[in-house]
């Protein structure tokens, strides 16, 4: 029998009633933006932004009342993803919050720190990064050496993250440091913690990504002291509390729909413009893009059910990220013009931008060898 | 309720084939013997018209429960034309033709070679060939959409003129000579059904060559250890894994959409899909088995010559492409989307249950 399994499901009438009211709410709200400013995704920043779509209570959408949530379906929660994707909707400032901060919290966290921290998300208010990356350790992130050790007071904190997403605006980290080693279990002695960004010693340094943006960050802790409720979850299981929410993390809309700009902008350009091998490959694009679409809403539909589809939601990612990161080559490829960031075209501009955007999309979160070695695994094969 | 049918029917399919398909039945159907054991017992486990009404002697069966029945169908490379049967027997039902008892084939509506007209008494009449009709020679009637109808055409007494696909599979030239037809209005198009089954035969068809192509990793040593310790054997085999989870996927929604009448859009997504996962399948699977793989002794040809047969039967990748590339240009960037979650709305289910 088959290593994985996909059920095919359809939205319930809630969500896709969910789905007119965000979708005439993001048509009201973006008005203003341009097809080269939408193309930024999720990594587009709008603190304003994020307080307004929290005002219309879309984050935190499934988790308890009491923490500020509102008890929602995955599914209704999926939808307000997807359209937030496909309009371009500068969602960056709460994205990492919504999608894996809290629910960590939710799962790990101690009573104290849910109630301290998850109404700020769901308000749209504190805007969260991840420290798991260092300058020595990417994919194989269980090398990881940046200390946290026990002090009097707490905990004390050294060494260095990078790659840090909006580490320059965020108001909490969760960190992952190494709290002892071993070495017969590399991926023990791994501990997270909830460190507020103004706590003295943090440096955060901006590094200039490829499209010219400063997004990303290294972030350096010299004797940065941390109270004792700090610690998330079980000291010296941050690896597996890492992992558990992996499936969230890898079969979400924003693993296929980060480039769809330029899918817009080929179908408008081949309208005007048409050629027969144009009209092809888009077809070719649209039955991947469906397909992808089922898989994604059938892993969101079992997670809801309970169910952790760890494999199915890594082919997934692997699956999307490869569809978004080819986009913008196959409407270079069908469109004879350059790309040009000052062209005042939209669609060179676009193109110019998601070109120098795409090669992150098989890295972020694990890369695509590391997950093609994960799928092995499920496999059988190692 | 409607889960309990599909369990069934995956059971009483998987259980019939992994019985009765063997390696003899394939030698057997080469030299062009008809495994009637095979067909009767499908006849028997109501697999043959899942779609009927249970009144009617059917299973009662959704498109979406008898998905399972021609995935195992392409899983076990049955070489009888039960999907073939089953789509026909849908169109005809939908029709209003009685079903024949009997082996039924499909073909998209010719596009020259044959002429259809009405006698003098009102009776259709049918002249000219039907090219490369899947089993020919074994069914009763050949079924095909034609303009608003459908046309359910008797094979005894037209001129065989035998052919095969690349799997060996009977797809045989039939030349009719004021042959007495029946047809009907109906709203389904052969080419479209057909490219629905056959979808869903390739991605059984990559599940059985991933299977394949996983055993073989674990068991082929060379350079002291079993190549699936080898990061290359394993990189190409997880992508395999995920494009056959992908074909999956493309032909169950598809046959989800059939259910709701028009599932142009799923059938040409899942025909394209599925003919890209499926190059990507064959290809890897050939490469992981090696040269033992490239034998008509070792039995991976009889699912990768099928794919390859499939995938460009009922239209090719590229012309479904072009149809559904046109629809989407037609209505522009800005409808791209919302019509794509439009067609997963599904007001029915909840009003039905």
């Amino acid at each position: 029998m088959s290593a994985f399994r996909f059920d095919i499901c359809r939205l319930p009438p809630e969500a896709e009633a969910l789905r007119q009211k965000v979708w005439a709410f993001f048509e009201e709200e973006l008005s203003h933006m341009t097809p080269l400013q939408r193309a930024d995704s999720w990594d587009g920043f709008d603190r304003d932004f994020s307080r307004k779509m929290a005002a219309k209570g879309w984050i935190g959408l499934t988790w308890p009342e009491r923490y500020g949530g509102h008890e929602r379906t995955a599914l209704e929660r999926y939808v307000v993803l997807e359209e937030a994707l496909v309009a371009g909707a500068p969602v960056s400032a709460h994205w990492i919050a919504e999608r894996q901060s809290g629910p960590l919290l939710l799962n790990f966290g101690s009573e104290e720190q849910c109630h301290k921290i998850l109404p700020g998300i769901a308000k749209g208010e504190l805007v969260f990064c991840i420290g798991m990356s260092e300058p020595d350790s990417g994919s194989d992130l269980a090398s990881l050496r940046s200390p946290a050790k026990r002090s009097d007071d707490g905990w004390l904190l050294n060494g260095a993250k990078v790659w840090t997403t909006n580490a320059h605006e965020a108001d909490y980290m969760i960190g992952l440091f190494r709290t002892s080693t071993d070495p017969d279990n590399r991926r023990g002695g791994l501990s997270q913690f909830l460190i507020d960004m103004k706590t003295p010693g943090i440096t955060v340094n901006p590094i200039v990504d490829l499209p010219g943006r400063e997004h990303f960050n290294e972030v350096v802790f010299e004797d940065v002291h941390l109270s004792h409720d700090c610690l998330i979850g079980t000291e010296g299981e941050g690896w597996d509390q890492v992992t558990a929410e992996l499936a969230y993390e890898r079969s979400g809309p924003e693993r296929y729909l980060s480039s769809i700009q330029i899918l817009l902008a080929l179908v408008d350009e081949l309208k005007a413009n048409p050629s027969e091998r144009g009209t092809i490959a888009v077809g070719e694009l649209m039955a991947r893009l469906a397909t992808l679409r089922a898989m994604s809403l059938s892993l969101a539909s079992m997670l809801e059910k309970g169910q952790n589809p760890s494999l199915e939601a890594t082919m997934v990612k692997d699956l999307g990220t490869g569809f978004e990161q080819t986009l913008p080559d196959i409407a270079q490829s069908l469109i004879d013009l350059e790309p040009d960031p000052d062209s005042g075209s939209d669609m060179q501009m676009v193109l110019s931008f998601l070109i120098q955007a795409a090669p992150s999309f098989s890295l972020r979160g694990g890369t695509r060898e590391i997950l093609r070695g994960i799928i092995a695994r499920g496999l059988g094969l190692r | 309720m409607t889960n309990e049918i599909a369990t069934l029917l995956d059971q009483t399919a998987t259980r019939l084939f992994g019985d009765l398909v063997t390696g003899s039945t394939f030698s057997a159907a080469e030299d062009g013997i008809w495994p009637e054991q095979l067909w009767n017992a499908l006849e028997e486990n109501g697999l043959t018209q899942p779609l009927v009404s249970v009144e009617n002697g059917g299973a009662g069966a959704t498109w979406r429960d008898s998905y399972v029945i021609v995935r195992a169908a392409g899983y076990f490379s049955v070489p009888v034309p039960l999907p073939e049967t089953i789509a026909a027997g849908y169109l005809l039902s939908q029709s209003g033709i009685q079903i024949p008892e009997s082996p039924l084939s499909l073909i998209s509506p010719p596009e020259y070679g044959f002429s259809l007209t009405k006698d003098d008494q009102g009776a259709w009449r049918l002249d000219g060939v039907l090219p490369r009709v899947p089993w020919g020679r074994n069914v009763g009637y050949v079924i095909f959409s034609y303009e608003d109808m459908i046309v359910s055409v008797p094979v005894e007494g037209c001129t065989i003129n035998k052919g095969s696909n690349v799997a060996g599979e009977p797809r045989d030239n039939l030349t009719f000579s004021n042959q007495a037809v029946e047809a009907a209005p109906g709203a389904f198009s052969s080419t479209q059904i057909g490219a629905l089954i056959r979808a869903a035969q390739m991605a059984g068809a990559a599940e059985r060559a991933l299977e394949e192509a996983v055993s073989y990793a674990k068991e082929r040593v060379q350079f002291g250890r079993t190549i699936s310790k080898f990061q290359a054997i394993q990189q190409n085999l997880a992508v395999m894994a995920s494009e056959t989870a992908a074909a999956g996927c493309a032909a169950e929604m598809a046959f989800q959409a059939a259910d709701y009448g028009e599932a142009e859009f799923e059938i040409a997504a899942a025909k394209i899909r599925n003919g890209e996962a499926g190059d990507i399948v064959t290809a890897t699977a050939h490469q992981v088995l090696g040269a033992i793989g490239f034998t008509r002794e070792h039995h991976l040809n009889l699912t990768t010559r099928r794919i390859w047969s499939w995938r460009a039967e009922f239209g090719g990748a590229s012309s479904w492409a072009l149809k559904l590339g046109q629809a989407t240009i037609d209505r522009g960037g800005k409808n791209l989307w919302s019509d794509l979650t439009a067609r997963y709305i599904d007001i029915k289910e909840y009003t039905s249950e």
